[in-house]
């Protein structure tokens, strides 16, 4: 919402130099509505002044500029100017030396082909407007002939050494101009042959060679010629601004095109519609500053007779979206630009100008935050208004000049065959003021917020009215405000009231009453405002306060409860004045769950380790099961399905932290990083019978690059899994997992439980991936690890007597695990034994083929006394013999 | 004798200062000292010593035997100085070569702060709380006192599972409140971090998946003085000490009053400049009373006791914190990223 402080001082009294931006912005933002931007319309432009044109002869030295004498106030300037549209008498916009412009460009004097500019006259774009901000400011251009620069200059259609009386075709004689004359809105120009014409054309001047067409009197222009702008490069409706307002030399242009002024752009919560307006944000300004609220009550003039009930029937037919529709009726309108003043209010609230009976509408929307729409009475057939909901394969062209298809959920404004506008969204063209519109009919009217919603953003069309509606608007607000606007018209002599006004309403609701509870509104703020004190904020703010019973304004739909009073109290007694201190559950002991101590401790050992965390996205593509070649029947293929998706690459929950790892590693190999050894503890989404999902954490770990294989990974997830003290981890092989190369994966199993699944990436998903490397990827699942983690370590005495140490090495058959072997050793080996460690793996000279030789190293302690050479061998015996008897393992000799 | 001895002096001495080893040092030794040394030899010419003299040439034997000790041994702790400076010399390296490789792994920067805001908030007496991120609509809007019609349950602003829009991602971590307080015992002090969805197409200031941090207290006698006191210490803590807020009105359906918190501008110091887009002011957090109905909703006694809550965003506050530009970077992973954190 973008407010006007020279507007704004209409309705209470705080004016610019007493109230600087800076203390505007900080009070109203720190009172609840808060200021986003301030902009000072006048800092774009310096120094521009009215001027009068003096005297004009053209420039010596060039065929189209003029050198004007202007006088600017206190003094007279030389200007050159090359725009055509100027004469001597006219009022003319002046950049005069060092001025800036809006956009940023600066004006010094200069020379112009040898003569002194000091300064430069200003077109209307040049000034930051455009004809919307001023209508009359439209320049016709007549046809210069001195000024034909044909583009094929072998066909010349008019002779260059044409002279006045010369025929150009048929009718048409170039003739020579002895006088321009202004009269009124028009210009009499002397003609040479003798002829006197009145015309509208603006870039004439003595002595100029126009197109005369002797048998309708006219001087032609370049569509009559049928000729391009381009063989009349300054012949065109671009020029300079002729002022035709209340000024005099020397006034500054920022002032007479209301410039000097501020502009606050607001954010206006949601539940604040009613501050969506200039008497919606000075009320707050008032209370904010404690001044006066000055309001107005329209008075209406209707002086054109007759009654509207006579000519016109209004019918809800469905008030449950259409709660108050309230009409009047204009007659004898006459269409025409609105007063400066009100295009200027309109231009600086972020509006565009049209014409006196649509600024009228707007500008009633800006200032009471009642949308208002305007009919051409003409065109609504059978002279009645139904508010209904548009019925199936109804469409409507808007405004804008789209055409739209309408769904029965939406309201509509309609006559007794058709639609005639979109319900607070927009109206239709069918019935859209026209230059020609006699007679109107205003519409101020109530819609329910969420049908105007949901209609103007199925037809993708959020207008001023519609963003207003959808917020929820007072009800009883539609009166005044089509008052006000039907005063406007008299006001603006748009045309003539018609007595009466149609009210419908079916939505009347009582005002809403609350109890005033001081001391609840003290206990939530923590404060001790006295009842009184409450009273008078309330009651500032258009509130009813009596006897300990509040009455809500209609325009406060969002107070409904103690503890919205306890926010309009707080806001006006102050946020920052109500007192800290510490009051509230102190006495709780805070800290982290044992599940989020395992998950803190886990990401301490992986970055021990190396890698760094990484953040996924917890929605995939279905294609990324495809890429992971899940089997078609695979469950984790039964994802839960976002219906809305931004794109199918996020649309559906990831039931497998593969896929987010992969993208991540694919991402980063593919910027060329050399290695990457990355985890994340990621959740994945399982559908639950009741809709919603188990959500587990998956400890997601992924590398490549130099230093990282199987077995790299296989150590640091042994790491990471011992230091939570979950020993005795068995590792098997896994072939069947389709997302991972089949001789290197491995499941691991902790006392019986599925621990998690690891190993190097099956090449065929990496050419899913499009990706030539080797990745390693392991997911362990949080629960098992939080469920197996060791509780408080439990001290071991330090060993008092020396380890033995013996290694050996077997034979077995190739195939045969080698964990297998270990596991056998650790079995047959009794209590002394402490550890049995793999240190070497080999196959080839002097091993039988299909045979492999693994060395291990065993390690022998007793508790109780130094191990004998004898005992150490009684162990290893046992040993030996387990390893032939279980996998026919032969010690190597 | 005296002659002789003099002679093994002057001998023995030189050579001992020549010595250039130590193993020369002790052949040396022996030589003049060992039981077949030389001094010996001449000690045992005593006999031939008239009784006078015997006591003379004893002493000034000793007194040799003690000389020559003293030097072999000053001589030997010179030749072990010499080699050692010869092996520093031999050791010495060049301290600029670069130093073998080691990895340390980064926390993801954005857990960096969240790491530090809960470690604020456990500091506090706060618990830290996690919950479902598929979520009902009644958690996620209806007793959060979010009305049917409201914007933000629309399909074009939220995921939803289910066609009749039951099930959906949830928008906000505020639903944690309601899981809080329908099972946690009272009194109440959490805080709950965690993902949250829109359906924003991806920019550099937008995500579909992007995290908030929320925060409640149940007590009896909770105020909005409560609520100042504990975030002006969290903010303190977060932005340093003396940093300057304000609390101003704003809405939000389940809090009332509500408010949003703005620190001041630790660039201008509020004077306003392109950090904080001129307002001197930069927007935190957003907070209020729990609103009464909410409690009730909850089964928990508006009449007896209150609360309040606050959410934040975690994106903005990681990427303000470590002046990130573009919060696609966040998500995209890339190591060079990462390891700057």
């Amino acid at each position: 919402m973008k407010l006007s402080r020279k507007w704004l001082n209409e309705f209470v009294d705080l004016p610019l130099n007493e109230y600087n931006d800076r203390v505007f912005a900080e009070a109203m933002t720190v009172s609840g509505s808060k200021v986003e931007i301030t902009e000072d319309l006048s800092a774009s432009m310096r120094n521009i002044r009215v001027g009068r044109v003096l005297s004009s002869r053209r420039h010596p030295d060039s065929d189209h500029m003029f050198i004007l004498q202007v006088d600017v106030g206190e003094k007279q300037v030389q200007i050159v100017t090359g725009a055509w549209n100027v004469h001597v008498g006219d009022l003319v916009p002046v950049a005069c030396d060092n001025s800036l412009l809006p956009g940023g460009k600066e004006i010094h004097t200069g020379k112009l082909r040898g003569e002194v500019s000091e300064g430069m006259l200003c077109s209307l774009k040049e000034l930051g407007l455009t004809e919307h901000d001023y209508p009359y400011a439209v320049i016709r251009p007549a046809a210069i002939l001195s000024d034909y620069h044909p583009t094929d200059l072998k066909k010349h259609s008019i002779s260059t050494d044409i002279q006045p009386g010369d025929k150009v075709f048929g009718s048409v004689i170039a003739a020579g101009v002895n006088a321009v004359a202004r009269e009124g809105d028009a210009w009499k120009v002397t003609l040479n042959p003798a002829a006197e014409v009145l015309c509208g054309w603006d870039n004439i001047h003595e002595g100029d060679l126009v197109a005369y067409d002797t048998a309708k009197g006219t001087i032609l222009g370049l569509d009559d010629l049928h000729a391009k702008q381009a063989e009349f490069p300054h012949c065109q409706a671009d020029g300079i601004f002729i002022l035709h307002e209340d000024v005099k030399p020397g006034d500054d242009i920022a002032v007479m095109a209301g410039f000097d002024d501020h502009v606050v752009e607001f954010e206006i919560t949601p539940n604040r519609p009613d501050c969506l307006c200039m008497i919606g944000l000075a009320r707050e300004a008032a209370v904010t500053f404690d001044r006066q609220l000055k309001l107005h009550t329209p008075q209406v003039m209707a002086k054109a007779g007759g009654d509207i009930n006579a000519l016109t029937k209004i019918t809800i037919e469905d008030p449950a979206f259409c709660r108050r529709y309230t009409a009047r009726m204009v007659r004898n309108v006459k269409i025409r630009p609105s007063p400066a003043w009100m295009r200027e209010r309109i231009r600086n609230a972020g509006m565009r100008p049209i014409n006196n009976l649509v600024d009228i509408t707007n500008y009633v929307m800006l200032e009471y935050g009642q949308p208002m729409h305007a009919f051409d009475f003409s065109c609504v057939k059978g002279g009645e208004i139904r508010v209904r909901t548009a019925r199936e394969g109804e469409t409507i062209r808007t405004l804008d000049g789209t055409e739209r298809a309408l769904t029965p959920s939406m309201l509509c404004i309609c006559d007794t065959e058709k639609p005639v506008g979109v319900a607070g969204v927009m109206g239709g063209e069918n019935s859209e003021i026209v230059g020609d519109t006699a007679m109107v009919l205003f519409e101020s009217a109530n819609f329910d917020g969420v049908s105007i919603r949901r209609t103007a953003t199925a037809l993708g069309m959020r207008t001023d009215a519609s963003s207003r509606f959808e917020k929820g608007l007072d009800t009883e607000n539609t009166y005044a405000a089509v008052q006000r606007a039907c005063e406007l018209v008299g006001l603006l002599g748009a045309g003539e009231v018609v007595e009466g006004t149609i009210d419908v309403y079916p939505g009347r609701k009582s005002p809403v009453t609350l109890a005033l509870e001081p001391e609840k509104i003290n206990a939530l703020l923590g404060t001790d405002i006295p009842a009184a004190d409450m009273e008078v904020i309330l009651r500032k703010l258009g509130f009813g306060a009596e006897n300990g019973v509040v009455t809500v304004p209609s325009w406060r739909g969002d107070v409904e409860h103690y503890s919205d009073l306890a926010e309009e109290v707080a806001r006006f007694f102050g946020y920052n004045e109500i007192p800290t201190a510490f009051t509230g559950a102190i006495s709780t002991c805070g800290g982290y769950s044992p599940e989020q101590q395992c998950e803190r401790r886990l990401g301490e050992l992986c970055r021990g380790l190396g890698m760094n965390e990484i953040i996924t996205y917890s929605f995939i593509s279905p294609t990324y099961y495809d890429r992971i070649r899940l089997p078609e029947d695979s469950p984790l293929r039964d994802s839960l399905k976002i219906l809305n998706p931004l794109g199918e690459d996020t649309s559906i929950m990831r039931t497998t932290i593969l896929p987010s790892m992969l993208e991540i590693l694919c991402r980063n190999y593919n910027y060329r990083n050399k290695s990457a050894m990355l985890y994340e503890i990621g959740r994945t989404y399982h559908k639950r019978k009741d809709g919603l999902a188990d959500e587990p954490k998956t400890l997601s770990i992924g590398a490549y690059g130099e230093g990282v294989d199987f077995f790299a990974l296989k150590g640091w997830i042994e790491c990471i899994l011992n230091e939570l003290d979950i020993h005795d981890l068995h590792f098997s092989a896994d072939r069947d997992n389709p997302s991972y190369h089949p001789g290197r994966c491995a499941t691991i199993v902790a006392d019986g439980r599925l621990v998690g699944t690891f190993g190097q990436i099956h090449p065929r998903v990496m050419q899913n991936y499009g990706v030539d490397a080797a990745f390693y990827c392991a997911e362990l699942s949080f629960d098992a690890i939080f469920a197996l983690q060791g509780g408080t370590p439990v001290f071991t005495p330090l060993p008092r007597f020396p380890a033995v140490t013996r290694d050996i090495a077997v034979i077995c058959d190739i195939d045969l695990p080698a964990g297998e072997l270990v596991e056998t050793v650790r079995k047959s080996g009794g209590e002394r034994l402490r550890d049995c460690v793999i240190f070497d793996v080999y196959t080839g000279h002097h091993i039988v083929e299909g045979k492999k030789s693994v060395a291990m190293s065993l390690t022998m302690r007793a508790d109780d006394q130094t191990l004998t050479d004898e005992d150490a061998g009684t162990i290893m015996r046992n040993v030996l013999t387990a390893l032939k008897e279980k996998h026919a393992a032969e010690i190597r000799m | 004798m005296k002659e002789i001895m003099q002679k093994l002096r002057d001998a023995s001495l030189r050579a001992i200062s020549e010595s250039q080893d130590s193993e020369n040092l002790e052949s040396l030794r022996v030589r003049y000292l060992g039981k077949k040394g030389e001094l010996t030899q001449i000690l045992r010419q005593m006999g031939k010593l008239s009784p006078e003299e015997r006591p003379k040439m004893g002493q000034m034997a000793n007194q040799l035997r003690e000389e020559i000790e003293k030097a072999v041994e000053q001589r030997r702790a010179e030749l072990m100085d010499a080699m050692m400076d010869l092996k520093l010399q031999q050791e010495t390296v060049d301290v600029t070569l670069p130093g073998k490789p080691a990895v340390a792994g980064h926390k993801h920067p954005m857990y960096n702060v969240l790491d530090q805001i809960k470690e604020i908030f456990v500091g506090m007496g706060f618990e830290i709380v996690d919950g479902p991120e598929v979520e009902l609509a009644d958690y996620n809007f209806t007793k959060l006192n979010i009305d049917e019609g409201h914007p933000s349950r629309e399909w074009t602003d939220t995921f939803y599972f289910t066609e009749d829009s039951s099930i959906l991602l949830r928008t906000q971590t505020s639903p944690m409140q309601i899981h809080a307080m329908e099972t946690r015992p009272l009194p109440i002090r959490m805080i709950a971090p965690g993902r949250v969805y829109r359906k924003d197409e991806v920019d550099a200031t937008h995500s579909p998946m992007f995290h908030q941090i929320e925060g409640m207290v149940i007590d009896k006698g909770v105020t909005m003085s409560d609520l100042k006191a504990t975030l002006n210490l969290v903010v303190e803590k977060i932005y340093g000490k003396g940093t300057v807020t304000r609390f101003r009105p704003h809405h939000f359906p389940f809090t009332e009053p509500s408010c949003e918190m703005d620190i001041q501008c630790h660039k201008c110091g509020g004077k306003g400049c392109p950090t904080c887009k001129g307002e001197g002011w930069i927007e935190v957090l957003g907070a209020g009373m729990v609103h009464p109905k909410v409690l009730a909703g909850c089964g928990i006694d508006p009449d007896v006791y209150s609360g309040w809550a606050f959410g934040m965003g975690l994106e903005r506050l990681a990427m303000g914190e470590y002046k990130i530009t573009d919060l696609r970077l966040i998500f995209e992973n890339d190591i060079r990223f990462l390891e700057q954190f």
